[in-house]
């Protein structure tokens, strides 16, 4: 059997785990020992790419295996990896290890939660690893699901609302993505559903791909929290419990980019050539929009979200600057967004469970009363505002960079705009930062709250330090996704010079 | 009656093992005690059923009765999916059929229910239209008598003569395109037609018509009228098998018919059946939001899902053949699970089928619920479901025949019919009950109401990720 099943297989019988488990610390257990296992696997798998691109395995796709599945259409379940693939397995693990961490304490239904929430990683690792179409919607579609009711039932706030909103918005743009998918299917001759071969075939005529282009970047986009289709991340992200908004803006976001760079514009690039420009012009007002939403919210979460927003904006405008640099500035800012806004999530879920409150305007002074989690939330705001020495530094550099290699006005005026966020994103952080954390707190029940437990620290100091290793020694991932984004980045270039 | 007649009808596999099935059920009716509770008369039934279901599969085609008879493999394997849908319908009718009030009956509704499917049998191995229709009147009026079997309780009657008369309405209209297509042709031969076909005014005429009263059957908008009141009036096991076995097999008859009989005036049918389809989908989802009563609702359901259904037959290729029966199979087993949770609730609360009834029902009943989770999600079509993969199916086939924008209206429908279902795994798991506590007690379901739901959970979850079934249907589709 194929090592990157495993990453389906762990899942699966996590689910069959929980199933029999009869008592919380059963539940627990199998969690923790199965998220455990993903993340050894994930290590290992990034250490074995490593070796094996080092050893000079020249193949765009490695640990690949393919089993017919549904031979009349030609489906098959292909997995494979490369270097953007193996980096995001490795983002998803960390997260499904730390969100079993940060909702330890969960209550009520402790059982059901975590099912749902091994059922979201399931369709999550089974997206990354898949290399066929089908395959790979099924799992972004059984990715999607639990989140109806992870929001919906341990939900705070406007949770039905948000539930409802996110999950058919979501499912909206699945529905452009199908009709995508089928498009891509028989336009290039009905003969594969595999990417890499589709990729290779290139014989979708172009009629078809000005029609499909828009509609399967517009069904990953709006995952990707595309402007003006972004509107169910914030209600989501704020009303769903801390480790589901850790999953979702941490992993799940970043489904969206990885399927418009993999699939809308790996495939059809006559239709991105067509399009491109449009849609750099929405993700470039995504970034600089969200920036300044995020600005004027009282509520931390929702400051969050709509920083995500922002962020997961940068990610589909590098992808459509489309030179070497700003892809590879894509996926590491994919990597560390995912990392920091994980980390900002479950700081902010800790401190909501002590405070009960996420208005900004309601808390100060929390740096004497809880320092650990203090810090973790500074260290997150800093990377968030691009500190160097924390992975934002790394990524947005690597971004503007790459975009600023055009020479055009039109290219050159939106990365001037698009830069603008780094400025907005150092407002709403400090303010933040300076308005809970420090000055006086007048709240007298505020003063007698703890902080952090065990298993808060644990999730808490696995992130930073993700957060300020990729900071640090950015170099062994991104030569991991420059190696991989250069054969998809040159077959781009090929049609749009 | 000489040897090879004999062994002609011999050859009628699975209509004669449905025969048998029925006159031993008639006998074994008359033998036993009426007011006695009937508990292994119904056991007897459903194991005859289940042999019944594996008699059916006939590996050759073959044409009987000067080509009045004509059966194919494939629709073998249909009538295999529509015994089994039956089965299924059966096991989860032994706790209604077990009351009180509806024991002395339970004779007359098996073998009612069988006559119907006898009928539809007959109709889809049909090579002349005059066995089609009989077919389709032998599977119509006996099913007004088991609409109507609750006839003392809430508006079965009055259900059953609104099917009835509806389903003369729409007999008539099929008759009258009949005519004119005989008029017109001078056969009703199946094999014959098509070479006699213009395209002449009066035959376009005889299609409409003969689509219309298909339409009702199958209902679908404009012809859905009935649909609500006599699913909501009709006992909750009927409801299902109208909407499950009914549908599929008028379903399956249009398909087959449309492409074999009437492959000249293609244009002409694939734009009605393609606006048809749009129309059902929409008006039925629209309508189904506003539903609280979950029989109606389910009603609208199954009328959009009649909608997605014939897409297989606009597309009218192979793949569309085998899709469609696929999605039928898969429709069976999540329609049929969420009638049984329905009916098992409603038997055990005494009449209870509104949607704000189930608020709270997760911390009552977890197994119920969670069934019907699965079973909506199949419905609207989330993988790993099976309802994922026969809908991505059938929209592929549409979709290679060059229905892009139809497809991607349906496509755009799906999420409207997310939305219902939500409402419904939002009132189970996350609506507070009025007051704190939800009206359904918790409970213990007959046996074969559980096993009705665990064959039917293992359909959901197996006929999508077992690759082997649907290979199988676009094996048979080929041959046909």
């Amino acid at each position: 059997m194929n090592i990157l099943s495993l990453f389906v297989l762990i899942p699966a019988l996590m689910l069959l785990g929980l199933w029999a488990a009869r008592s919380i610390n059963q539940v627990r257990g199998v969690m923790v020992a199965g998220a455990s296992a993903l993340l050894a696997l994930s290590v290992w798998l990034t250490v074995a790419y490593l070796q094996a691109r080092g050893a000079g395995e020249t193949a765009e796709m490695l640990f690949t295996d393919s089993v017919m599945w549904y031979a009349p259409l030609h489906i098959c379940y292909s997995v494979g990896v490369d270097g953007i693939s193996v980096v995001m397995l490795l983002l998803s693990a960390i997260i499904v290890f730390t969100g079993t961490f940060a909702s330890w304490k969960l209550q009520p239904l402790t059982k059901e939660y975590f099912l749902w929430f091994t059922l979201l990683s399931t369709g999550v690792f089974g997206f990354f690893i898949s290399t066929d179409l089908f395959t790979m919607f099924m799992f972004y579609e059984v990715a999607l699901i639990p989140m109806y009711l992870l929001i919906g039932v341990w939900g705070s706030g406007r949770k039905e609302y948000a539930a409802m909103k996110l999950t058919l918005m979501l499912m909206g743009g699945s529905a452009f993505l199908l009709i995508g998918i089928l498009g891509i299917y028989y336009g290039a001759g009905a003969q594969t559903m595999d990417v890499v071969e589709l990729a290779r075939l290139h014989n979708i005529p172009e009629s078809m791909q000005h029609v499909f282009f828009p509609a399967v970047f517009l069904g990953f986009g709006v995952l990707g929290a595309l402007f003006p289709f972004h509107t169910w991340s914030p209600d989501g992200h704020a009303s769903a419990p801390t480790a589901v908004s850790m999953l979702h803006a941490g992993v799940l976001m970043k489904l969206g980019g990885y399927g418009c760079f993999r699939v809308a514009m790996y495939l059809m690039p006559e239709g991105l050539a067509a399009w491109g420009d449009f849609f750099l012009v929405l993700t470039t007002i995504s970034v600089v929009y969200g920036a300044f939403s995020a600005v004027v919210q009282t509520d931390l979460k929702y400051i969050n979200a709509y920083s995500s927003v922002s962020h997961c904006g940068l990610v589909l405008f590098a992808l459509l600057m489309m030179t070497r640099t700003s892809c590879t500035g894509a996926i590491l800012q994919m990597l560390s967004h995912g990392l920091m806004t994980a980390l900002f999530f479950a700081l902010i879920g800790m401190i909501y469970g002590r405070t009960h409150t996420r208005d900004v305007r309601e808390l100060s002074g929390l740096m004497k009363i809880m320092p650990f989690l203090a810090v973790g939330y500074v260290v997150a705001g800093l990377a968030n505002l691009g500190l160097p020495g924390l992975s934002g530094f790394v990524a947005e550099m690597t971004v503007f960079v790459g975009s600023f290699e055009h020479a055009d006005v039109f290219h050159r005026t939106c990365t001037i705009i698009a830069t603008t966020s780094i400025v907005v994103t150092a407002v709403y952080i400090l303010r933040v930062v300076g308005k809970i954390l420090f000055g006086t707190c007048h709240n007298p029940a505020h003063l007698k709250l703890t902080d952090a437990t065990w298993d808060e620290r644990l999730a808490v100091i696995c992130l930073i330090v993700c957060v300020a290793g990729l900071g640090l020694a950015p170099w062994w991932v991104s030569d991991a996704i420059g190696g991989s984004v250069e054969p998809i980045v040159s077959h781009l270039l090929v049609l749009n010079p | 009656m000489n040897n090879s007649n004999l062994s002609a009808i011999l050859s009628l596999h699975a209509e004669l093992s449905l025969v048998v099935v029925l006159v031993v059920v008639l006998l074994a009716d008359l033998l036993r005690k009426p007011d006695a509770g009937g508990r292994w008369f119904r056991v007897m039934v459903c194991l005859l059923m289940g042999v019944q279901v594996f008699l059916d599969l006939t590996p050759d085609a073959r044409s009987l009765f000067g080509g009045m008879y004509v059966n194919t493999p494939f629709t073998s394997v249909v009538k295999s999916i529509l015994s089994a849908g039956t089965l299924l319908v059966f096991l989860q009718c032994g706790e209604w059929l077990g009351r009180r009030d509806t024991r002395f009956r339970q004779g007359e509704f098996y073998v009612l229910t069988l006559s119907t499917l006898l009928g539809m049998f007959f109709m889809l191995s049909s090579g002349h239209f005059l066995m089609f229709y009989i077919g389709l009147e032998t599977a119509s009026i006996p099913m007004a008598c088991v609409v109507a079997m609750d006839k003392y309780r809430h508006h079965s009657a009055e259900a059953g003569a609104k099917f009835i008369l509806s389903s003369m309405f729409s007999s008539a209209l099929l008759l009258y395109g009949l005519s004119l297509l005989y008029g017109t042709c001078g056969t009703l031969y199946f094999a014959d037609v098509p070479g006699l076909l213009q395209g002449s005014p009066l035959q376009q005429l005889a299609l409409v018509l003969f689509i219309a009263g298909m339409g009702f059957k199958m209902s679908l908008v404009p012809f859905h009228l009935w649909t609500a009141d006599v699913y909501q009036g009709a006992p909750t096991g009927v409801t299902a098998y109208l909407s499950v076995i009914s549908k599929g097999a008028a379903a399956v008859a249009l398909a087959v018919v449309l492409r074999f009989v009437f492959p000249l005036m293609k244009d002409d049918w694939t734009l009605t059946i393609a606006v048809l389809s749009v129309v059902s989908i929409t008006v039925a989802n629209l309508m189904a939001i506003l539903q609280g009563d979950m029989k109606r609702f389910m009603a609208f359901s199954s009328i959009s899902q009649a909608g997605y259904i014939v897409l297989g037959a606009l597309a009218g290729t192979t793949q569309g053949m085998a899709s469609m029966a696929y999605y039928i199979a898969v429709y069976v087993v999540a329609n049929v699970a969420v009638f049984a949770v329905i009916s098992t609730i409603e038997q055990h609360t005494g009449g209870l089928t509104s949607r704000d009834d189930y608020r709270g029902l997760y911390r009552t009943n977890p197994r119920l619920t969670l069934v019907m989770t699965l079973a909506l999600f199949s419905l609207g079509g989330i993988p790993p479901f099976a309802g994922f993969f026969s809908k991505f199916f059938i929209f592929a086939a549409a979709f290679e025949e060059g229905w892009w924008v139809v497809v991607f209206l349906a496509l755009l429908n799906t999420i409207i019919s997310l939305y219902y279902y939500l409402l419904v795994v939002k009132a189970m798991y996350i609506s507070e009950p009025e007051d704190g506590r939800c009206v359904v007690a918790p409970m213990r379901s007959a046996p074969g109401v559980r096993l009705c739901l665990v064959l039917c959970v293992a359909g959901i979850c197996a006929l999508g990720l077992c690759s082997g079934f649907y290979e199988g249907l676009e094996y048979w589709a080929e041959a046909l």
